[in-house]
């Protein structure tokens, strides 16, 4: 019973306030789904993505809805449950009848809602950094691909740092076992040799983490620059850094480049040992851009407390948001078919000065920074890329698919995954 | 229009330039303004310029640059542009005291907004370190010079070895002697003639330190001479063995860390599971609110002096919730355990999302003292000193637990009652008062173990979760209502752990310990050390 009393009380609080505000105004609102966990373990992560799509809908409604309609959030809980997650998905498309869903988090839940917006013809946003290998008409990824993260961070550690031996260290799951591969691929054809990369996983939310950074200050002390590309998970990250902290491991020694440590993920953390250590996204709080201390402004007044602190993936539900909203006012309606053809091209502005474009494989355009942790949480941009980085949805350096492009555009391939040696679409769902 | 102190502040300033002019007279004057000059231009200079400038201020020879070079590698330097100069930043809140890089003059508080910060990364972050220790070696103080070869050891760097030999020259301390003569011969490895480096990598051989490891290492897989690569070849097999044997020891102390903090997580389990009976999966969720404790009592508390006072409310806080849950939840359900599990179960979900809603979902940052961090040498191991103070704190709180069971009052009717209910309660015991006081017992245990926890891993509501399965692990592996099985149990457990864990990897590891536990409970059910007599039967 206490189970099932989190996860149905804002849902019932939710479902109860949209019958009142439908009944009133039946035809003039479109309806927004947003898909994030709001209790349980992934509940640290997704509320945070929750409060953003509301200020967003809250923000375009002052300025007047969209297409002269108000716009109305439907708040679901999937409660950090896959299973729950393709539920409420079908509760929001066939039930609700939204228009668009902003939503998930992990690739479990992605993969879980994807045969319900491919059967039902629904619009997904998906807003994290994940391992690509995926494109679906029904999803337009609005985080970074492989390629507009890790690659650019390995590129930085080996030309910047003259880093020689690699450590990919990641919690045991999908992201960072397809990541490693890809990163393992790229670092061989680069002429790394098999012995000076170590590869090591752990299990979720692992803690006693002594003997492997033992091993890692071993494998360090080759006499060659060593690094670690860490795609350890949400809570392990913490008795990590703790144990390099206290190791003596300092990021002058052995840096550590991080892929899914935030500045939301800091804000838990005594980051004093952290000083130093590194991570890759495509936006940071602290870069100094008009459009971001709007949007930093905005995001304290909306949540009332000028401590909280934004991140990527809240970035990528900003551009994600905008996006959908330029495509409906250029399809001129919100059904799905037209919305989807209107939204390829589309582009509209990031937070750090820059636009993003919408590619015809569903991913985006994205600068690549390289952070470094400072003492108070925030980071220190030291490196970002040139120009903008296409988002790829199937990695070059994979031997599977590197013969692989989606393209939704082109009426030759039209599909996720148009194999260029065969000349065919592949039998998988993804079209 | 500047405001009023502002104007205050500059008049301040210029007339203490000037007392300092006066004092120090016209030579000094010319550095000052170099530094300024050079300090300003770190604002706007790349990564690489930056580099250059740090060269230069370090080569200035001005009182107030080993100040300055400090706080900007610890991004404390700022660039004020109300003052036009750059300033040292102290505080952590949004207002932060500062005071002139040059003259070290305060200059009040001010909005960090105000202040637009030098920035700084891992590679300036060294360059200063090495040049900072250059000018600590003439240092009077031992602890500076020492610090100084420390970092030179670290990066070695041959541009500096005739400081390093000029020091040796004139230097009384006999280990600061030894260091030295060690980054002399690092720094031979680095020569152009062969011979230097074979005699360099002759010197090395047989020291202990990691830092040496490296260079020789690389040495004998890539030197072009083939004698310099055998002398280090040889260096480096003349350590092998001690290495190997400090290999184990560290394992070996890696289990025992791990073992503790099952025991600790486990022992207050042994008294509610083992002693009483009763399955509680709330246990987790009071080591979590014990952590939350350590992290209230931070707020309250300076760092350092916050543990010692945490350990005994965290006791306090578990303990009474522990007690509310047996007189409002489980004294109605003894002897009933599937329901005690399920009801158990139910009370751990409403704390988890109670705490989840007053804290918030994300974790909380709980500090550790400087008394705990970094590294403490036991001979040539180098072992984590939070590690081993919690392993003595394991030690201590097992040895009170079992002091306070063999030796007082509560502990005899406590035994009593869980040897044989109807008895004790003829003679004389109040069994209800005995339970709830037992469970608190556990809980406040559970609680002091949170605290420990709070140093080790994350502060949040999921906590209690990654435990119980470990808690109940042990104690059901040690033999139910056996103390000194559960210590026996939760240092296998560990030393199994880490002993598995570099050949197998941390996922197979525990895989490979569970499938153990399953086989040795088809074959022992009731675990090492079972409980004899009629207290067994029942």
């Amino acid at each position: 019973m206490t189970k099932t009393m989190p996860k149905f009380l804002p849902w019932l609080l939710g479902s109860a306030l949209t019958l009142g505000v439908s009944l009133a105004h039946a035809a003039d609102t479109i309806k927004v789904g947003v898909l994030h966990s709001l209790s349980g373990t992934m509940a640290i992560s997704e509320t945070t993505l929750k409060d953003t799509v509301l200020m967003l809908i809250d923000a375009q409604n002052k300025k007047g809805g969209l297409l002269g309609k108000k716009l109305e959030a439907v708040v679901v809980d999937p409660a950090s449950n896959w299973p729950l997650f393709a539920e409420k998905a079908r509760e929001l498309l066939q039930k609700d009848k939204v228009a668009a869903v902003f939503g998930c988090w992990t690739s479990v839940s992605r993969k879980s809602v994807l045969p319900v917006f491919e059967e039902l013809n629904g619009i997904l946003f998906y807003p994290v950094q994940y391992e690509g290998e995926e494109s679906s008409k029904n999803v337009f990824y609005t985080g970074a691909a492989p390629n507009q993260q890790a690659i650019p961070a390995v590129d930085y550690l080996m030309n910047d740092l003259e880093v020689k031996r690699w450590v990919l260290a990641g919690t045991d799951y999908v992201y960072p076992r397809t990541t490693n591969k890809i990163l393992e691929a790229y670092l061989k054809a680069k002429g790394v040799k098999a012995e000076d990369i170590m590869i090591n996983y752990t299990p979720f939310g692992h803690s006693d983490w002594q003997s492997i950074v033992a091993e890692i200050k071993k494998f360090g002390a080759a006499g060659k620059k060593t690094a670690v590309v860490s795609t350890i998970n949400g809570d392990a990250n913490v008795p990590f850094y703790k144990e390099l902290g206290n190791q003596g491991v300092s990021a002058q020694d052995i840096p550590v480049v991080a892929f899914s440590v935030g500045e939301e993920e800091l804000s838990g953390i005594d980051t004093k040992p952290l000083v130093g250590h590194l991570a890759a996204w495509n936006y940071f709080m602290s870069i100094k851009d008009k459009s971001n201390d709007a949007f930093i402004k905005d995001w304290h007044a909306f949540i009332k407390n000028d401590k909280r602190v934004t991140n990527d993936p809240m970035e990528a539900h900003y551009i994600g948001f905008n996006m959908w909203v330029k495509a409906v006012e250029k399809a001129k309606t919100t059904d799905p078919d037209k919305v989807i053809d209107a939204m390829i091209g589309i582009e509209a502005p990031n937070l750090t000065g820059g636009v993003a474009k919408m590619l015809p494989n569903h991913h985006l355009t994205k600068p690549v920074y390289i952070g470094e942790i400072q003492a108070d949480g925030q980071f220190d941009v030291v490196w970002q890329t040139k120009g903008l980085v296409e988002g790829d949805a199937w990695s070059d350096y994979l031997p599977g698919s590197k013969d692989i492009i989606a393209d939704w555009t082109d009426p030759k391939i039209k599909c996720g995954n148009y194999n260029t040696v065969t000349k065919t679409c592949s039998s998988q769902n993804y079209k | 229009m500047p405001s009023r102190p502002l104007i205050r502040a500059g008049f301040l300033t210029l007339a203490l330039a000037w007392l300092a002019l006066l004092a120090i007279g016209p030579a000094h004057a010319a550095d000052d303004a170099a530094a300024r000059t050079l300090l300003a231009q770190l604002r706007e200079a790349d990564f690489s310029g930056k580099t250059a400038l740090i060269e230069q201020l370090a080569a200035l020879d001005h009182p107030r640059i080993a100040t300055a070079l400090k706080a900007l590698a610890d991004s404390r330097l700022y660039y004020q542009e109300a003052g036009n100069r750059v300033v040292i930043g102290s505080g952590d809140g949004a207002d932060i005291a500062i005071e002139d890089a040059v003259s070290g003059a305060a200059l009040g508080q001010i909005s960090k907004r105000d202040l637009d910060r030098i920035t700084t990364n891992n590679r300036l972050r060294t360059l200063i370190e090495n040049r900072l220790a250059s000018l600590g070696l003439a240092s009077a103080d031992p602890e500076q010079r020492k610090a100084a070869v420390e970092a030179f050891l670290k990066n070695p760097d041959p541009t500096e070895s005739e400081r390093l030999r000029a020091r040796l020259s004139v230097e009384t301390d006999s280990e600061i002697k030894e260091l030295l003569a060690m980054s002399l011969a690092l720094a031979d490895l680095a020569s152009p003639d062969a011979a230097v480096r074979v005699q360099g990598a002759t010197t090395l051989g047989g020291q202990l330190r990691s830092e040496l490891r490296g260079p020789l290492t690389k040495m004998a897989a890539e030197d072009n001479d083939s004698t310099a690569r055998e002398a280090a070849r040889i260096a480096l097999a003349r350590t092998q063995f001690r290495l190997q044997l400090l290999g184990w020891a560290e394992t070996l102390f890696f289990g025992l860390s791990l073992g503790s903090v099952l025991i600790l997580a486990a022992i207050g389990l042994a008294v509610t599971f083992g002693v009483m009976g009763v399955i509680n999966m709330a246990h987790g969720e009071l080591m979590m609110l014990g952590a939350y404790t350590t992290w209230l009592t931070q707020q309250w508390l300076p760092v350092n002096w916050s543990l010692p006072v945490a350990v005994p409310l965290a006791f306090l806080v578990a303990a009474l919730v522990g007690i509310a849950i047996e007189r409002g939840v489980i004294r109605f359900l003894y002897g009933r355990p599937l329901e005690t599990l399920l009801a158990t179960f139910g009370v751990s979900l409403i704390l988890q999302q109670a705490v989840r809603s007053i804290f918030s979902p994300l974790n909380r940052s709980v500090a550790s003292p400087d008394w705990m961090s970094g590294v403490i040498a036991l001979g040539p191991l180098e072992v984590t000193l939070n590690r081993l103070i919690i392993i003595g704190f394991c030690i201590a709180v097992f040895a009170l637990l079992w002091l306070a069971l063999q030796r007082t009052r509560l502990g005899l009717e406590v035994r009593a009652v869980a040897q044989n209910r109807a008895m004790a309660r003829a003679m004389g015991v109040r069994s209800a008062r005995v339970d709830a006081l037992t469970f608190g017992l556990g809980s406040g245990i559970a609680g002091v173990a949170g605290v420990a926890l709070s140093q080790l891993t994350n502060v949040g509501p999921n906590l209690g979760q990654s435990y119980i399965v470990d808690s109940f692990m042990v104690v059901v592996f040690g033999g139910v209502g056996n103390l000194w099985g559960t210590m026996v149990a939760g240092l296998s457990l560990g030393i199994a752990n880490k002993l598995l864990e570099p050949w197998s990897g941390a996922v197979l590891a525990k895989i490979v310990v569970l499938v153990f536990l399953i086989l040795f409970i088809q074959k022992r059910p009731r675990g090492l050390f079972p409980q004899r007599g009629r207290a067994a039967e029942i």
